[in-house]
């Protein structure tokens, strides 16, 4: 592997290293170690909050699996794609300011501190924690697997090697500079990701000849390609739509995801991160799928969907230029486990350390603790990913569809429905977690969608009945004491 | 204005502007599909091609996020409103 494709990698590595040191200094003047490690004191701007949204949704699949995929399917999995650009405003307009109001009131860190303080029920609180660090830690594992091998593929190191470079990386920034570090490198993790796009899209389209040329040579070679239904015809409408769920709207209910949107710093930053946001993930998606799809004619044959993108981008490029296309990936990977990481290690200290063991701690070991949580969460991450069992890989691809159907209903009745409360999100959490599990594991391709579609529906069923039938309990907001 | 006014302007708003979020999300799903399986339903060969694109997709991922950005730009610009997130109870 040449010179030319590491040297980017190792530049944006050591800048990473930059914005931790930073975050760690800009900390000491804040009020509470706890809302700056964890919130970055709820400054966020228009861009950046854009920008931390767009990447810690965006992960590898985004780079790597999604348009590999596209490859083999044709247009069809880019119209898919495309139901990601929901995401952009959805979540920011539905939590919306009342979400903001109300973290802020009641002084919430986490997500659970929200679902504390609106249901007042420890099993709501229990099970949220528990779920968010089992489901997480799993989806994380898998995104650190993925960022050893990319660099195994790129420099030639050893996977363990590989993995040890990544880990020191991620590990270095998220310990020291907590959430301010995670979404400042988000940003610029975003923007290498805006380039890598474009770059990619331009060279595949020059390579192949124009679109027109493109086209026309799909066509020739199976006219399906250039259809909404998949090389293989078998992409129905309504199969393709049910990703609205999973990848679009359901999106809200993604912890990682939605801690964000109580942390920005105006309602003018959140006006212009919606706008920045569905611009960003819009042009991400079309240009990497498309550029997927249009590699077909440049480099035909290739068999394994997740090797499509780095031939591709070896292929059309020059090696300066492909160790940039090559650092998008990494970002993507980089700022999904980041977030990760932090969001297990708060639900730790505040949702089970700080709210059952030692609700009085001192400013100072909260501070230790944290750190130490994060750096041994990381430790063990990094420990089982050296050689992944098969339980974890499997688990991991449940957990985004597992939290969706968990959190939705819970996050946005307790928001906007007055009569919401904690036995009605305690039901729909269960039945979105088993029901999904069930149909994953049983009945995959249910009635023709993707499994997460009628598990969101079975949670909010039993959320409005458990609701309404148990409606003498009252649940009043209650104010966090112990922040 | 007393207090509980002001928590139930509040309330109201951004109820509001949650519910309007949800329109707009139906208005572009049905954009994305009506497109898509409207004109891609149809046999390949009667396909007409924009910029190089099958019109479905060129209408329904091209054009239709683009629309939905001026759209946001309008609903950000003339109907959001700009409130201070730091509202204390009492």
């Amino acid at each position: 592997m040449n010179i030319e494709v590491i040297v980017p990698l190792v530049v944006f590595l050591l800048f990473t290293f930059a914005i931790g040191i930073w975050s760690a200094r800009k900390r000491t003047g804040a009020a509470s170690f706890l809302h700056d490690y964890y919130l970055g004191s709820r400054e966020l701007g228009g861009l950046v909050l854009a920008m931390t949204m767009v990447a810690t949704y965006g992960s590898a699949s985004s780079f790597v699996g999604g348009p590999g995929i596209a490859y083999d399917r044709g247009l069809g999995w880019v119209l898919l794609s495309m139901a990601q650009v929901v995401t952009g405003y959805f979540t920011l307009m539905i939590l919306g300011k009342r979400f903001a109001v109300m973290a802020r009131r009641y002084r919430a860190v986490t997500l659970v501190d929200f679902l504390r303080s609106r249901y007042n029920n420890g099993l709501v609180v229990i099970l949220g924690a528990f779920s968010i660090v089992i489901f997480l830690f799993s989806a994380m594992a898998a995104q650190w697997v993925g960022g050893a091998r990319l660099i195994e593929s790129v420099t030639g190191m050893s996977y363990q090697a590989s993995l040890f470079l990544f880990a020191a990386a991620v590990l270095f920034y998220v310990i020291i500079g907590g959430f301010r570090a995670v979404v400042v490198t988000d940003a610029v993790q975003g923007i290498i990701m805006v380039v890598g796009t474009l770059i990619i899209f331009t060279a595949t389209l020059i390579a192949g000849g124009g679109m027109n040329n493109i086209m026309t040579s799909l066509y020739q070679e199976n006219p399906n390609l250039v259809t909404p239904f998949g090389a293989d015809g078998d992409l129905t409408a309504l199969y393709v739509s049910s990703f609205w769920i999973l990848v679009g709207v359901g999106v809200v209910g993604l912890p990682q995801v939605a801690v964000r949107a109580m942390s920005y710093k105006s309602s003018a930053a959140m006006h212009r991160a919606l706008l920045i946001g569905t611009a960003v993930v819009a042009f991400m998606m079309f240009g990497m799928h498309m550029a997927g799809v249009m590699g077909r004619v440049v480099v035909p044959g290739i068999e394994v969907a997740d090797t499509v993108m780095p031939e591709l981008t070896m292929t059309v490029l020059p090696g300066w230029l492909a160790g940039i296309v090559l650092a998008a990936p990494m970002a993507a990977i980089m700022s999904t486990v980041d977030s990760l990481l932090l969001m297990i290690s708060s639900s730790v200290v505040k949702d089970v350390y700080i709210n059952y063991i030692k609700p009085d701690a001192s400013e100072n070991r909260i501070r230790l603790l944290s750190l130490i949580v994060t750096a041994a969460v990381g430790i063990i991450v990094v420990a089982i990913s050296w050689s992944p069992p098969e339980f974890l890989i499997w688990l991991n691809l449940f957990a985004f569809g597992g939290l969706e159907a968990a959190f939705i209903w819970p996050i946005v009745l307790g928001l906007y429905w007055k009569k919401a409360n904690g036995w009605g999100a305690l039901a729909a959490m269960v039945t979105g977690i088993a029901s999904y599990m069930i149909i994953s594991i049983w009945l995959p391709g249910w009635l023709g969608m993707h499994e997460v579609a009628m598990p969101v529906l079975f949670s909010l069923a039993a959320f409005v009945l458990v609701s309404l039938l148990t409606n003498r309990q009252q649940n009043e907001w209650a104010p966090l004491e112990n922040n | 204005m007393s207090l509980e006014e002001k928590e139930k302007k509040l309330q109201q708003l951004t109820a509001k502007e949650a519910l309007l979020g949800v329109a707009i999300a139906v208005g572009h799903f049905i954009w994305w599909f009506g497109f898509a399986y409207g004109l891609g339903g149809r046999d390949p060969q009667d396909y007409q091609y924009i910029l190089g694109m099958p019109d479905w997709l060129f209408y329904s991922c091209v054009l239709g996020p683009v629309l939905l950005l001026v759209t946001l730009w309008f609903v950000v610009k003339f109907v959001l409103r700009d409130i201070p997130l730091d509202q204390e109870e009492d």
